[in-house]
């Protein structure tokens, strides 16, 4: 049961720190699932965070998997409605009352602010992932190619994303 | 209550809750490789017609501006819109439940297998590529939320706090945020100079 609420507790926290995308609560992610609770190591979150990239529906959903490798199907749930409910209804709430705040001159100062600490935030998560993904030289050229490509082309990024994972099966078997 | 922003016509006439659930559904199993909102336009406005184009990039400016994720919030907005708070809630599930399920399902996969050398290196592998896509994203969102030398000052603030001094993260967001927040307080000389971020073409 403890387990449960700790779960709970952890993803409904996490959900509030999304801004700007999930990445932005990566680094808290990290510290919490890993350093503090041990739910899972720094490479299998590495691992779920990239295999969510290449799941549909909201990128996030990989908190799912957090939650299965805790405490089967019921851990996944309660994680999932733990990081879903909170920011949902507050999205819900604000939803309804945004035309109200069409007039309020905050709102827009809200929106500017808050954008580039979301940025900034978003950037810390990249920086996190990082230091854990890029281990070695392969890693560093898959992300560097990654980066480009999806820069200069439109491309789905799910298509580089499992070309890198094939690379790296190729490296690995002639290696 | 009844939503009062109701005010823009949606071209077709909404849906019924079954409809609904699984339409959000559909896009939630299909949207492949991130970029959901550009699925979720695709469906909403051009599939279904649910929404017109101007009601979409309303919801999607709320959606962006909220802690969540975006294709959640998003598919609570227009479910909300269009059948009040059952539609919001179906939606919100319908859009999830795909990718949450196969993310369930990799756990017991990876549980399984996750030893195995072969599948770290395919892994290790992609996550590499996650950096790559992760640090367009932060780009492209930096393209879209900066404006001037002060937002970098910010940005790199919270940069250095969260990744190298390892502060909580909700500590940057509301101290850096406040700052932010007041730096760009509503000022009577120049009213409303937020309106150049228009979210025309979002992208993920």
């Amino acid at each position: 049961m403890k387990q449960f609420l700790d779960l709970a507790g952890v993803f409904g926290y996490i959900s509030l720190l999304t801004v700007g995308g999930g990445m932005a609560a990566f680094p808290e992610l990290k510290t919490l699932t890993v350093d503090t609770y041990h739910w899972v190591t720094f490479p299998e979150l590495m691992h779920y965070y990239s295999l969510g990239q290449l799941a549909p529906g909201p990128n996030m959903m990989m908190v799912a998997s957090i939650g299965a490798q805790v405490a089967g199907l019921p851990g996944a749930a309660v994680v999932l409605m733990a990081f879903i409910l909170p920011t949902g209804l507050l999205t819900f709430g604000i939803g309804r009352l945004w035309t109200h705040l069409d007039k309020w001159p905050w709102r827009a100062s809200i929106q500017r602010g808050l954008g580039s600490v979301a940025v900034g935030l978003v950037a810390a998560g990249a920086i996190v992932l990082a230091r854990g993904a890029l281990s070695d030289w392969l890693a560093v050229v898959l992300a560097v190619a990654v980066f480009a490509l999806l820069m200069r082309t439109k491309i789905n990024p799910a298509i580089p994303i499992v070309a890198s994972g094939l690379v790296g099966l190729g490296v690995f078997w002639l290696g | 209550m009844k939503n009062p922003a109701t005010v823009a016509l949606p071209v077709a006439p909404p849906p019924s809750l079954w409809r609904l659930f699984l339409g959000f559904f559909m896009m939630g199993a299909t949207s492949l490789g991130g970029g959901v909102i550009a699925y979720l336009r695709t469906g909403l406005v051009t599939h279904y017609r649910w929404l017109d184009d101007k009601t979409f990039v309303e919801l999607m400016a709320i959606s962006q501006s909220l802690p969540g994720l975006n294709a959640t919030n998003m598919s609570i907005l227009a479910g909300d819109r269009l059948r009040g708070w059952p539609g919001a809630l179906l939606g919100a599930l319908g859009m999830c439940l795909p990718g949450a399920s196969l993310m369930t399902a990799a756990a017991f996969a990876v549980g399984v297998g996750g030893d195995d050398p072969v599948s770290k290196a395919f892994l290790h592998a992609i996550a590499a590529g996650a950096v790559g896509l992760v640090t367009v994203v932060g780009v492209q969102l930096g393209a879209k939320m900066l404006y001037e030398i002060a937002d970098y000052v910010f940005v790199a603030i919270t940069i250095v706090l969260v990744a190298f001094l390892h502060v909580q993260v909700i500590y940057a967001l509301v101290g850096v945020g406040a700052v932010a927040i007041w730096w760009h307080r509503p000022r009577k000389t120049e009213p409303h100079d937020v309106k150049k971020p228009a979210p025309e073409d979002p992208v993920s």
